[in-house]
């Protein structure tokens, strides 16, 4: 399987502190990578370089063997680079169409003037709630009336409008109810199901366990662990995350959940 | 992710429900506030003869023209998220630059008509100049320019109102096609076009959305600063628009016109379903919030109620208008 998105050896220092040094990451089509670590690994910086927000100071980025290092957040957006931010950057007094076509609405002409197409606006953001199998009250009320999970899926709603190849999601999970996890988690196995690279940074790390292919661990800004899913444990995460010391008491804590 | 929705649960919506859904995804109205204006009015028929007549309904309507504009700047710039507390000084600004120009300078009535609402307008480009560049909190930008304006006014006009406006311009307050006053059929015009800029428009929808989440906005590419600069200025233009048909119909330009008037406006949107944070707002709605201070204002003159009371009764509304709408936000609200 080709990798998507490639990083390599990439390294970051905000003055005297190394935040990141010789990080390796990829990420196969239709591939779900956690990317886990306590806070202050590097997590945050590293999305930040990929999405073009920082400057790493050494390393390579290719998307699909394209060179993107240089290139500006914009640019990286329009190849195919999404982010979904923890405050999922919702205007929430706005309807679910307004929210997915915030910035770029369809317009018609009339009179020589243009419109706002709003029959088209919502047509097309209906088709994409059904095609990502959310399940939404109403489109057309205001997003601020929905919970958390249903809010996620307008923000990943909005993200797929954009036909994105990688998808970097962040604490999707952190802030909703039990019964709302699995429906998020439901989404980033459609995603994956659609052959979009998934980028997932939460510290839920039962959710990243059940989802993921992958997990790549970070530690005081090294990339400790590179795990198969499939033949990881949580003792094992656990372990990587802290830096290598047997943590079978944090594991087991952790997996009661 | 089961369905928590009131509106989905048990028997089928009532006729309310249904008819506040449609009004406000078509037309943007609060249900609300049109029963309060029906019932106002109910109120004020049987309190006084003289109050269910055409010529008083055209009273009601000339009277609301000039504080209807300033309503409208009001529910742009407050459902952008911003705050224009200079709405009714630059309004007693423009007309009085309208009137020296047009009196002392001697210009043309089209020039003099200008100069009015660019007078407005240039007010309202500084104040979004400084909010938006300098990062003075609206708040205390308009507050300012609520000084700066009135004071300018006074020394233009050497603290004395102008009269004698030339007849064409004083047509524009005064004059009766086919028996409508002229301010009403343009303060009517000039709502039509700022409800389809609003709800229609990618500039409209831009405005709620930056009052909404100014984060979301910019992540979404819109270019915030120009549009505060546009809204601010935008607000300026229809308080030079309100002082040119106040001017014109009481045939002179008065520095102390507008006085308090921008409390009136931020109520009249507020009642009319505007958030006084940002996100929402109509201008149907602002009408019919501008209506029942209108209808109030006419109402408590046929009952004689001395004016000090009017004022009192305005503030009171205000505060009131705010509760409800929180109030409801908070219903409503998850988040």
């Amino acid at each position: 399987m080709s990798n998507l998105l490639e990083i390599k050896g990439v390294s970051k220092s905000f003055g005297p502190v190394h935040v990141l040094d010789q990080v390796d990451l990829t990420v196969a089509p239709g591939e779900v990578v956690g990317l886990v670590g306590d806070n202050g690994a590097g997590k945050s910086t590293l999305m930040k370089i990929v999405t073009g927000m920082y400057s790493a100071d050494a390393g390579t980025i290719t998307l699909n063997g394209e060179d993107i290092f240089h290139h500006s957040p914009g640019e990286r957006r329009r190849m195919g680079i999404e982010m979904i931010y923890q405050d999922l950057a919702l205007a929430r007094q706005q309807d679910v169409a307004a929210n997915i076509f915030l910035g770029r609405e369809p317009t018609r002409s009339v009179l020589g003037m243009r419109f706002v197409d709003r029959a088209t606006m919502r047509r097309d953001a209906q088709a994409m709630i059904d095609r990502l199998g959310a399940r939404l009250p109403a489109i057309n009320r205001p997003v601020g009336t929905f919970s958390g999970g249903q809010q996620q899926s307008v923000a990943i709603a909005r993200a797929l409008t954009f036909n994105p190849k990688v998808v970097i999601m962040d604490e999707p999970t952190a802030a909703l109810a039990v019964r709302e996890v699995q429906g998020v988690l439901d989404l980033i196995r459609q995603l994956k199901s659609e052959g979009i690279g998934v980028i997932l940074i939460s510290h839920r790390l039962n959710d990243v366990l059940s989802v993921t292919d992958r997990i790549v661990v970070l530690h005081h800004g090294r990339a400790a662990a590179n795990l198969t899913t499939a033949e990881t444990s949580m003792a094992e995460v656990v372990s990587a995350i802290v830096g290598g010391v047997d943590m079978a008491e944090a594991a087991a804590h952790e997996a009661r959940g | 992710m089961t369905s928590t929705d009131p509106t989905q649960q048990g028997a089928a919506p009532n006729l309310w429900m249904r008819t506040h859904s449609v009004l406000i995804e078509r037309l943007h109205i609060r249900l609300e506030s049109l029963v309060v204006l029906l019932v106002l009015a109910t109120t004020m028929a049987i309190l006084s003869p003289y109050f269910l007549s055409v010529s008083n309904f055209m009273n009601i309507l000339l009277a609301t023209s000039t504080i209807g504009v300033l309503a409208i700047a009001a529910t742009y710039v407050l459902s952008s998220g911003g705050l224009d507390l200079s709405l009714g000084s630059v309004m007693g600004l423009s007309g009085v630059v309208g009137a020296a120009v047009a009196v002392k300078l001697g210009a043309p009535t089209p020039v003099a008509v200008v100069a009015t609402i660019a007078a407005g307008a240039a007010a309202g480009l500084v104040n979004g100049l400084v909010i938006t560049r300098a990062f003075v909190p609206a708040f205390i930008v308009t507050l300012g320019m609520l000084g700066i304006a009135r004071g300018l006014a006074l020394v233009i006009s050497d603290g004395r109102v102008i009269y004698g406006l030339p007849k064409a311009m004083v047509y524009l307050g005064q004059g009766r096609p086919m028996g409508i006053p002229m301010p009403v059929i343009i303060f009517l015009g000039t709502a039509v076009v700022m409800h389809i800029l609003l709800a229609y428009t990618r500039f409209g929808r831009h405005t709620l959305a930056i009052g909404d989440n100014e984060n979301a906005a910019r992540t979404a590419g819109i270019n915030i600063e120009r549009h505060r600069l546009i809204i601010y200025t935008l607000s300026g233009a229809l308080s030079g628009l309100a002082g040119l048909l106040f001017a014109t119909r009481i045939n002179s330009g008065d520095p102390t016109a507008g006085l308090t008037y921008e409390l009136t406006a931020i109520t009249a949107a507020i009642i009319g379903g505007t958030n006084l944070f940002g996100g929402r707002g109509s201008i149907l709605g602002t009408m019919i919030g501008a209506l029942i201070m209108g209808v109030l204002q006419n109402g408590l003159n046929l009952l004689a109620v001395q004016s000090y009371y009017q004022q009192m009764a305005i503030g009171a509304v205000l505060v009131l208008a705010v509760f409800i709408d929180q109030w409801q936000v908070r219903k409503e609200s998850r988040v």
